[in-house]
């Protein structure tokens, strides 16, 4: 029978992401509670050393499937082996990561095994041993408590909103045997953002601008208080569509979706399409000089001023405050 | 070339979300429904393929009867033909059910390239173009943002957390569409006029010939949890503000 909780880490340029201990350690409570074990499927090439790592967030066993045709991460490959593996471990349970590599991945092999998968999920428990995965749903309008008619079970997390906590188990290492067709899709090149700024879907501080920046120069005080924060700058689909910021940076719902612990909006109307894509953070604050915005609706705490003197003093209390 | 696109039929994002008192799913009643806009990008892709390129574009949409009017849509903008999977079997269709009954369509049609949104802002599952590619045992190219035709393969560029790859793959292939890949066009008086006289296959679960249970299943739909009202910061000056939403970060909310 079905058993177990494993889970599809995530690694880049030989590191582990940060998506991969928030689901070790989101496994290991659901396997605790059915006193069940935690595996872990881990790809690429040159990366077995990386184990021992998930071995500290709570996982007792990790199939290592170390080969140069797994890097770097491409669909067809990274799916066959990962569908392998868990065909031939049969867990009852597979946590994936809502990352763009996750959600890539995870529909293919939900497909493969012919099983139901629920993605992006904020939320999971157990109900009489069974999974039910809580996900947001017309872009967090709504949630849906979802069920499984089939097994594995599967789901894919959200990064940020689940926390990972270092619990010491065996992370004991099986190397699997890799073998993959010659996938019809290739890496040409990979371009890094040079900015050195985490990704606004992993950042644990967002600073967004919004049309009330006036124009690209504005930015320049998020930047700042960004920096103190060690945060990204986001901005609105206005702003984007603005030419001031790069599509990368649009938080919303034709943008990215976010789940900062800090999400401070400056200039934001808060139009419903870009609350759909940063309601899920956990401290919401407005700057906006207009009281009856709605980002004030969805703010914990607002402050109604004109940004570009709330701003940078702003920046200078933090200063003082991180210091 | 055969283009497909596959299109569905969503709520508008300005519409309100009401949950049914008994948590079986949404009231449908007061909502105006659109092409998901992530399927405008693809529709968009598709047509201007076929303007350099020749060719002919096929709409395939799962979804009730009302679901003609975004095949109407997508032939307006200047699509060829539709199909539309139409049968109440299909009601609580969840991603691989909707996979594999495009799939069973898609199989039947010539196709050279497929194009999915990235996600549907609906379910927001974004599952339907991978597993589709599954099904069809194609390459899949997920969240797009250009794409570059060069005859029997297409290199595309994906961005990733913190990169953009370029990728390159022998087509037929699946691809699905994110913001920034195109600015979709909007559907003319005389392509609305021509498209009423499009053909449009209509075609019931026994023509689709699949199994169509779901595998995972929304049990319950609830409204979102409730957010404690919010505090607006006071003070005269913007400084006593600033210092003032500053500490309560600290101290209260611990968020910095
Ligand atoms: C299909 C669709 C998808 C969409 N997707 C997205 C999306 O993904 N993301 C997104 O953001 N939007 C999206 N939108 C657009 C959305 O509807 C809004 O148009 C957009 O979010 C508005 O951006 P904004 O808040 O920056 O601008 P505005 O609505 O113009 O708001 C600017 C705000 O700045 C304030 N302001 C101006 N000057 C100052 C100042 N000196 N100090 C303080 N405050 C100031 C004003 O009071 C105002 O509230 C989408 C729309 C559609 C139809
Ligand atoms: N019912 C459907 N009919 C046609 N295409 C669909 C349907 N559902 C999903 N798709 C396609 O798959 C994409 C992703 O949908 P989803 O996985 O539901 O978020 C959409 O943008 C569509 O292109």
């Amino acid at each position: 029978m079905a058993k177990g909780v494993m889970i599809v880490a995530e690694q880049r340029d030989g590191a582990l992401r940060k998506i991969s201990f928030e689901l070790a350690s989101t496994a290991r409570k659901l396997a605790d509670q059915s006193g069940d074990e935690v595996s872990a499927i881990l790809l690429g090439a040159g990366i077995e050393g990386l184990a021992a790592e998930l071995g500290k967030y709570g996982v007792d066993k990790v199939f290592v499937g170390d080969n140069a045709a797994l890097e770097p991460y491409v669909t067809e490959a990274h799916a066959a082996v990962t569908a392998q593996i868990v065909k031939d471990n049969d867990p009852a349970i597979v946590l994936f990561g809502a990352s763009v590599q996750g959600k890539d991945l995870s529909g293919r092999v939900a497909a493969k095994l012919a099983g139901g998968l629920a993605t992006d999920c904020t939320d999971v428990k157990l109900d009489g041993g069974n999974l039910v995965a809580i996900r947001p749903m017309y872009a967090g309008k709504c949630f849906g408590e979802v069920v499984f008619n089939s097994a594995p079970a599967m789901a894919s997390l959200r990064p940020n909103v689940f926390p990972a906590a270092e619990n010491a188990k065996a992370g004991a290492v099986t190397k699997v045997d890799v073998a993959v067709d010659a996938p019809k899709s290739k890496v040409l090149e990979v371009q890094k953002d040079t900015s050195g700024k985490v990704d606004l879907t992993e950042a644990n501080v967002i600073v967004s601008g919004g049309r009330g920046m006036k124009g690209p120069e504005g930015y320049a005080i998020l930047e700042e208080l960004a920096d103190v924060l060690k945060g990204t700058v986001g901005a609105s689909r206005a702003a984007v569509d603005a030419g001031w910021r790069p599509q990368k940076d649009q938080v919303g719902q034709t943008g990215k979706v976010v789940s900062p612990n800090l999400y401070i909006a400056c200039g934001i109307s808060g139009a419903i399409q870009h609350l759909a894509g940063m309601s899920s953070s956990k401290c919401i604050v407005a700057i906006n000089k207009d009281a009856e915005a709605p980002i004030f609706t969805k703010a914990d705490y607002g402050v109604v001023d004109d940004l570009f003197k709330v701003v940078p003093e702003l920046t200078a209390v933090c200063k003082k405050l991180v210091a | 070339m055969n283009i497909i696109a596959c299109v569905k039929q969503v709520p508008d994002t300005e519409a309100q979300i009401k949950v049914k008192a008994d948590g079986s799913g949404i009231e449908e009643g007061q909502i105006k429904w659109v092409m998901n806009p992530y399927d405008e990008f693809g529709v968009e892709e598709a047509l201007k393929l076929k303007e350099k390129n020749g060719g002919d574009v096929t709409i395939v949409c799962v979804g009730p009867a009302r679901a003609m009017e975004t095949i109407r849509t997508a032939l307006a903008m200047g699509a060829d033909k539709g199909v539309h999977i139409c049968d109440p079997a299909f009601d609580n269709a969840d991603a691989f059910v909707t996979a594999n009954a495009l799939a069973a369509v898609i199989k039947t049609l010539p196709h050279d390239i497929i194009f999915c949104g990235q996600r549907a802002i609906d379910d927001d599952s974004g599952q339907v173009g991978s597993m589709l590619a599954e099904a069809l045992g194609l390459p899949q190219l997920t969240l797009v943002t250009k794409l570059e035709f060069a005859g029997s393969s297409v290199k595309v560029i994906r961005p990733i957390e913190g990169a953009q790859l370029s990728i390159e793959t022998a087509l037929p292939a699946v691809v699905t569409c994110q913001k920034g890949l195109n600015e979709p066009r909007y559907a003319s008086l005389p392509g609305i006029m021509k498209a009423k006289k499009k053909p449009v296959d209509v075609k019931n679960a026994a023509a689709v010939g699949i199994a169509t249970d779901a595998k995972a299943k929304v049990a319950k739909t609830v409204p979102p949890p409730a957010r404690p009202p919010g505090k607006i910061i006071c003070g005269d000056e913007p400084a006593q503000k600033a210092a003032e939403l500053g500490k309560l970060l600290r101290e209260e909310a611990k968020a910095i």
